[in-house]
């Protein structure tokens, strides 16, 4: 079934949509990410143009972070302080970001920009995944051998302005979680995404947060500010398409169900390394359409279009 | 409308004794909606011919054949072509020409091999084929060769289907009547479509004949679209709505069948 996609103005296949929706969707469930980093590049290699794949991108994850929200809200596993100051920081960088963004698609240079965004986190984030997973896996199967420190005093403690944040149970400066805040919000402008991946471990390894809390309060400062990125995408370069959007959610959705049940039947260590190997090659793949010589030099752009 | 009415006055004041080419449309209307997956306009018309010809007819002078050539040219619009070379080892867009007025869908159904039955001084002046349409923009010198950028756009626009040459897709009944169909493809750009039909014998354009397919987006399409443009807020915070909605309500519908 072919559907006319008003913004991206192509015509899709509606069920290629929802299986890529779907497919996106089992993973992010067994895994329990949000997706968005898989399902942006998914789309340019669909045809739908690259400024279109980013701004739809960050619709999809308010939808796909919506129900962890609320559950987590319930639970009163979320940290409000914390994830106030981080979303600042994130509506902060979103801002920049959207600049950028605009900047690059007027010189004709985006894809490029959101390809090379895209090798230079993946790779980054994938490698200290598999690395950290494997340690783990290797530690499950050896017997123990001493035990983590509970509180390690770093450079971070060492910043002025600072607060308590009684959730997590830190008295640390507030410019550590406002950068993280601002790196984030910057990835989701230009990437689509809702920037978990590098939000979660810098919670826990940069800020030393709970593990318990780390989950709902990056969801709660990224549903904020995937809604704004949304929103400014959609006032600056109308580039958010609503049809794409809905067959999206609506497979990952269902996808999401199905891959949380397979997710629930595997350990937690062989996961993460799956998960690191699937960013792992998103990257590659993403790397290789820059570094193959392309089989067509020229490409046609239609100014004020996407 | 009023081109269209000259055209007509145009026509009729011709005199009787030349020949003279008119057609229609299947449909003048094309509406882009959410499943539109291209359509095709049968083009149909007739040759009146020269009353000297029809009395000198069987005689010693016999003439040769019409040809007719149909063009549809989708609505114009500026393109830039960028050219990707490898740059620190990766391959990047490096340089680009702007061309100012590029059509955005082209086709040209013919009788007979265009190159056969056109002189390229005619195509020249009636701009038929695609080639004659495309120019670059004033003052755009940043590049040695733009020829190479407007080869590029054509094959582009060839491998899309956005451009066609239907070849033999013209059929001519007994030098009178004749009918073409043409696909329009499911991408199509808004706007008027213009139809051109040209009579031809011995490399000229006898006589020429113009009409319009108007092609715009529709329904669910057409409202979603100028709200995004005209009330980009609104449409963003619908975008937002949708997806709450969507995730929450799928969600919580989930959990009600597991629960029983």
């Amino acid at each position: 079934m072919l559907i006319y996609l008003p913004i991206a103005e192509v015509s899709t296949n509606a069920f290629t949509l929802l299986g890529v929706g779907g497919g996106v969707g089992i993973l992010s469930g067994m895994f329990g990410v949000g997706g968005g980093f898989l399902i942006t590049p998914l789309l340019f290699f669909f045809g739908i143009p690259p400024a279109v794949a980013v701004a739809t991108g960050a619709n999809q994850v308010v939808a796909s972070s919506i129900s962890g929200v609320l559950a987590h809200l319930r639970r009163k596993t979320v940290d409000l302080k914390m994830g106030t100051v981080l979303l600042i920081g994130g509506l902060i960088g979103s801002t920049g970001g959207i600049f950028v963004f605009r900047w690059l698609s007027e010189l004709g240079q985006v894809d490029l920009f959101v390809q090379l965004a895209y090798v230079l986190f993946l790779g980054t984030v994938g490698t200290l995944m598999l690395q950290e997973a494997l340690r783990s896996w290797y530690r499950t199967t050896k017997p123990h051998k001493g035990r983590r420190k509970l509180h390690k005093h770093t450079w971070v403690h060492a910043l002025p302005f600072k607060t308590k944040f009684r959730v997590s149970g830190l008295y640390i400066s507030i410019l550590p979680p406002l950068m993280i805040g601002i790196a984030v919000g910057v990835l989701s402008a230009v990437m689509g995404v809702g920037g978990g991946f590098i939000m979660v471990p810098a919670m826990i390894y940069m800020l030393g947060m709970p593990t318990k809390v780390v989950v709902g309060t990056s969801l709660f400062q990224i549903i904020f500010v995937t809604a704004y990125t949304t929103v400014a995408h959609a006032v600056t370069s109308h580039s958010v398409d609503v049809m794409l959007a809905f067959f999206l959610i609506i497979g990952g959705v269902i996808g999401a169900q199905v891959g949380t049940q397979i997710g629930l039947k595997l350990k937690a260590e062989q996961l993460r390394v799956l998960l690191a190997l699937l960013v792992i090659a998103v990257c590659v793949k993403v790397a290789l359409d820059l570094l193959i010589e392309p089989s067509e030099l020229y490409s046609i752009r239609i100014p004020g279009r996407h | 409308m009023r081109v269209l009415a000259f055209l007509f006055a145009l026509l009729v004041a011709l005199p009787l004794n030349a020949n003279e080419i008119v057609g229609a449309l299947s449909q003048n209307r094309v509406s882009l909606t959410a499943n539109f997956t291209g359509s095709e306009i049968l083009v149909y018309g007739a040759i009146r011919r020269d009353a000297a010809e029809v009395l000198a007819q069987g005689t010693v002078h016999e003439q040769s054949p019409f040809d007719v050539v149909v063009v549809i040219e989708g609505p114009r619009e500026t393109a830039v072509v960028w050219r990707k070379a490898r740059r620190a080892g990766i391959w990047v867009n490096v340089d680009s020409v702007t061309l100012a007025s590029v059509p955005s869908y082209y086709a040209v159904a013919t009788t007979n091999p265009l190159a056969q039955i056109i002189t390229p001084e005619t195509d020249a002046e009636h701009r038929i084929s695609a080639q004659q349409t495309i120019r670059v923009a004033a003052g755009d010198d940043s590049v040695e060769d733009a020829s190479i950028y407007t080869q590029a756009l054509l094959r582009l626009r060839e491998r899309s289907s956005a451009y066609l040459t239907l070849t033999r897709f013209v059929h001519v009944d007994r030098d009178i009547l004749f009918r073409a169909r043409v696909q329009l493809p499911a991408s199509l750009t808004e706007g008027a479509y213009t139809t051109r039909l040209y009579l031809v014998r011995d490399g000229e354009v006898l006589n020429q004949f113009r009409t319009a397919i108007f092609v715009r987006k529709d329904g669910l399409e057409r409202w979603l679209h100028q709200l995004a443009y005209d009330r980009p807020f609104i449409y963003g915070f619908l975008a937002l709505a949708i997806a709450l909605v969507a995730g929450w309500g799928a969600s919580a519908l989930f959990r009600l069948i597991r629960n029983g």
